[in-house]
């Protein structure tokens, strides 16, 4: 349609499509260009205007020649303002950072890099997203990256929404907007819930997985933190009543060895209640630093250890599609 | 949209700009304001800076809603009301420290920095002058640095102050454009209050002893004068003001004065054009030398001579005039006016009337009685004094023969006392006499001290005749004027004893430059709007036309600011624009980069294949990869990288 790559260089036109049209999320970098950037008065801008006018019938009513200077500079102040904060949001790039996954109902931490390749600063730049609202400053020629924290509810992927970024620099009486939405999701794994590991029981599958349940924790002292220590292993309570990292030892820890099978466990169980008890096993057998496999229909993750492994049964919980 | 910000606690740096801005915004108020809003203010200001400082908590509310009431009792028994120009002034003073009192968050410190504003605005009822300009004009810098520092807190407040002054400098011309463009209405919009012209001095209606001398103490300037043609030498600078003809014993007061059609002054001698920047004094009267022959079409000409305007002069104003210095008086008059000319109350000052009826009896003529009482002036031995001592009911006679201690209005009042006694129409013409030239722009200043008073009489052969009896006795005043007649001059002004050469080289230059202050800025009304358009060549210009005018110019010097402010705003990196250009280079040699090939990887393809480049290739790679994954640029290395790239060819 030719209309509507004419339409495209209109700053209303692009409006209505991010309030009402359907948007995806954009890849790579955003550049917030000159036609994606909104402007308009805030509610302390329209005071303003307000008290310009009444200062000019008072100028004019009483003939105040410096009246009208002092108005007329305030008025010119008010519009060089909108040049001002236009300035400060235009032409800045946008992308998206990392995120680092996280359980159910915990904050993901977005990362957003903003890159200013002009000459001058921008200052105050506001993130908003979901109700929650950051802020910062991007120097010229620099990036900076900021975090915007949301609030996760539903395990799987959470792909970052419409965030507005907006700035009232400098007199707080025009605000410049735009909006963006980086391709950017966050991993959420399942709430893990409050059961205990399983008593380890010899199961033939798992042949010489686990040869008796007792000892696998069973705790056998402290010692002086090595750099090779997990730090799953780190006696913090002890660690910080003495000067010292301290690492926990236990005794028989290669004898333990773990399965995690979605059909061990109780019948009536509902999915996501399933997944939430194995989540919590996975992340205690991985602070005991047990080797552990996950057996989920359709899904086999082998024995194994470590926090990729941890994350890598996290992240089949987290995807599961039962 | 609520905007949580607006709760936040206020950063302190901004705020103490605020506080400076409205300290700065009411200084200039102080000097009028009554002393318990002075002193109320102060304690508000220290109180919330106090609390600022030390993180105390703020009044309670109800505390700032009973101070707020005090304050409106306060004016109220201060004014005996709280309409009109100086209570409102009063409450917004007191309102904005109150509202500074109670600032807690971002959403306060916009209605604290407005009323900054407005408290600024008001400064200007009082004064124009260029100080006080230039100290709004700080005020206005101080506060918006305010705003700019509320909007981003964590900044270094100087670069807020930069912020701040560039905005400004940026709205200048803006300003300006609207000030010339703008379409002027001559207000006043709508009634104003009583007061509102309160503070101005200058002559009045009536004159009573010590009324001219009181005046003689200010050194306000009354008038400027420029004269197109060669000014009047200084003792025919009369400056006609109020006429004064009824007398009840103590003091003079203006009769009914009627508008007359023709005049009919006989032109004598070389006319003067001038053209009088008259300082507002709220009164009707217009001065002009005498005799004024061709008035400005706004005026109208008094059966007293004496041009008038038909409403109060309450703004600067100008007009352009033509008056006979050495005019031939008109020989006709109105009977009445003659009988009104020789009234005078009865029973007082019995002496100068027996005086007078010996002249009577004595002498032949009206002319000749005229000539008589100015030889009387001339050999009694008057004193010249701005302090004369204070006189009792029967006033003429104790100056004229006890005290012989005054000023001019006490000659004119004898000498047209003695005039009627003896049957000779005469009245006292109030007004300014003499004015200084000032070198600098060649204006002639007409002050306050400068005012003075004479006489008028009526002469069979020659009409109203002016009379100095100031002049005769004390010949010095008119000649030279008020600084050298009054001895000693202790109680004239400082800048008006004519001792210190260099200061008043200073007030000189200083007055000049008031002068094109008043002329350009302070006086640019419709009228000069008018003028300043068809010099531009706009024949007729309506409101229309200056608005279209006003809408394209702003428009083009905010798109000259637009492109000054945005100039930057594409910019790529120096380190990487220089490597780009390398590698366009490159790539026209056929060795373009790779999408995913790195720059050392790249400089080692290049320099295999240009191996005599190869010291500059690697060169150029490891500056570029330096300066842009390095821990910072320094300038000293883009500049070398600039270098190599420019002299680099494969």
């Amino acid at each position: 349609m030719k209309l509507d790559r004419v339409l495209q260089y209109s700053q209303a036109y692009n409006f209505f499509q991010w309030v009402f049209g359907k948007h995806a999320p954009e890849p790579g970098v955003v550049f917030l260009s000159q036609r994606r950037v909104y402007i308009l008065p805030t509610h302390h801008g329209l005071t303003f205007g307000l008290a310009v006018i009444l200062m000019l019938i008072g100028s004019i009513n009483y003939n105040l020649s410096l009246g009208y200077v002092l108005t007329f500079l305030l008025a010119g102040l008010g519009i060089v303002s909108i040049l001002h904060t236009f300035r400060n949001l235009a032409h800045l790039y946008v992308s998206a950072g990392r995120v680092a996954p996280v359980f159910a109902g915990d904050t993901a931490q977005f990362e957003v890099v903003f890159e200013n390749k002009s000459d001058f600063d921008r200052h105050s730049l506001d993130l908003t997203c979901r109700g929650t609202k950051v802020s910062c400053n991007a120097p010229a020629h620099q990036h900076r990256s900021v975090t915007l924290p949301v609030k996760t509810e539903k395990r799987g992927w959470l792909q970052l929404e419409r965030v507005t970024v907006d700035t009232r620099f400098p007199l707080g009486v025009m605000r410049a907007w735009s909006y963006v939405q980086p391709d950017m999701r966050a991993l959420v794994y399942p709430r893990p819930d409050s059961a205990p590991l399983p008593p380890a029981h010899s199961d033939a599958d798992a042949g010489d997985a686990v040869s008796s349940g007792a000892g696998t924790d069973d705790f056998a002292g402290l010692r002086p933190y090595q750099a090779s220590d997990s730090p799953h292993h780190v006696a913090w309570k002890s660690s910080a009543r003495s000067e010292l990292l301290l690492t926990k030892l236990f005794a028989g820890r290669t004898a333990s060895e773990l399965w995690f099978d979605w059909d061990s466990l109780p019948a009536g169980m509902l999915t996501e209640a399933r997944l939430s008890r194995l989540a919590r096993w996975v992340v205690l057998a991985e602070e005991r630093g047990l080797s552990y496999g996950l057996a989920l229909p359709g899904i086999k993750v082998p024995l194994g250890e470590g926090f990729p492994h941890r994350d890598r049964c996290l992240k089949e919980l987290a995807l599961y599609h039962g | 949209m609520a905007d949580p910000r607006n709760t936040e606690p206020l950063p302190l740096p901004p705020f103490a700009l605020l506080i400076a801005g409205a300290a700065l915004t009411v200084a200039s108020h102080t000097l009028w304001l009554p002393y318990w809003v002075d002193a109320t203010a102060a304690a508000l200001l220290i109180w919330r800076a106090i609390a600022s400082i030390r993180g105390a908590a703020l009044p309670a509310r109800w505390l700032l809603i009973l101070l707020t009431f005090g304050g409106a009792v306060g004016v109220f028994f201060s004014y005996r009301t709280i309409m009109g120009r100086d209570p409102g002034v009063t409450l917004l003073v007191l309102l904005l420290f109150l509202k500074l009192l109670e600032t807690r968050a971002r959403r306060d410190v916009f209605v604290a920095a407005f009323l900054v504003y407005f408290v600024a605005l008001a400064n200007f009822f009082y004064s124009q002058s260029i100080p006080i300009a230039v100290l709004m004009l700080l005020t206005v810098l101080v506060t918006t640095t305010a705003l700019v520092g509320f909007s981003a807190p964590q900044r270094a407040i100087v670069d807020d102050l930069k912020t701040a002054g560039r905005m400004l400098a940026q709205a200048g011309p803006v300003m300006l454009l609207l000030f010339f463009l703008f379409p002027r209405v001559q207000g006043p919009l709508w009634g104003m209050p009583q007061d509102a012209y309160s503070s101005v001095t200058g002559l009045s209606e009536t004159m009573s002893p010590g009324s001219i001398s009181s005046l003689s103490l200010s050194d306000a300037i009354a008038f400027r004068v420029k004269f197109q043609t060669e000014p009047p030498p200084r003792a025919r600078l009369y400056w006609r003001g109020p006429v004064l003809s009824d007398f009840d014993g103590y003091t003079w007061r203006v009769g009914l004065p009627q508008l007359r059609r023709n005049m009919s002054v006989e032109a004598a001698g070389s006319p003067a054009d001038y053209e009088v920047t008259l300082e507002p004094h709220n009164r009707n009267w217009m001065f002009a030398l005498e005799m004024p022959t061709r008035i400005p079409p706004t005026a109208r000409l008094t059966s007293e001579y004496l041009v008038i305007s038909l409403t109060p002069i309450r703004s600067r104003i100008r007009y352009e005039i033509r008056s006979f210095p050495q005019f031939q008086a008109p020989s006709g008059s109105n009977p009445e006016d003659l009988a009104n000319a020789l009234r005078l109350p009865r029973g007082v000052n019995p002496r100068a009337r027996a005086l007078a009826s010996e002249w009577r009896e004595s002498l032949a003529d009206n002319a000749a009685i005229v000539r008589r009482a100015i030889e009387f002036f001339r050999g009694s031995r008057f004193e010249y004094t701005l302090q004369p001592p204070s006189l009792g009911q029967n006033s003429v006679d104790e100056f004229l023969f006890d005290t012989k201690q005054g000023f001019c209005e006490h000659f004119a009042s004898s000498f047209v006392f003695l005039m009627r006694a003896a049957g000779v129409p005469a009245r006292v013409v109030t007004g300014y006499q003499g004015g200084d030239t000032n070198p600098v722009d060649g204006y002639m200043v007409v002050r306050q001290a400068d005012a003075h008073a004479w006489a008028e009489v009526w002469l069979a052969g020659g009409g109203w005749t002016r009379i100095d009896p100031t002049a005769a006795a004390v010949p010095i005043r008119v000649e030279l004027g008020i600084t050298a007649a009054a001895p000693g001059g202790a109680s004239l002004p400082l800048l008006m004893r004519t001792n210190l050469d260099w200061l008043k080289s200073l007030r000189n230059n200083w007055e000049a430059l008031t002068n094109q202050w008043n002329q350009w800025v302070l006086g640019f009304n419709p009228d000069r709007q008018r003028e300043m358009l068809s010099w531009l060549g706009v024949r007729q210009p309506s409101w229309q036309t200056m608005t279209v005018m006003l809408f394209w110019s702003v428009a083009g010097v905010l798109l000259l600011t637009a492109l000054w402010l945005l100039r930057g705003i594409r910019r790529e990196d120096p380190v990487q624009r220089a490597w780009s250009r390398f590698c366009d280079k490159l790539a026209r040699e056929g060795l373009a980069r790779a999408r995913a090939e790195g720059p050392f990887d790249y400089a080692s393809r290049v320099a295999r294949a240009l191996p005599a480049r190869e010291d500059a290739v690697r060169a150029i790679a490891a500056l570029y990869v330096d300066q842009r994954y390095g821990p910072g640029a320094d300038a000293r290395s883009i500049t070398r990288l600039k270098h190599l790239v420019r002299e680099f060819g494969p």
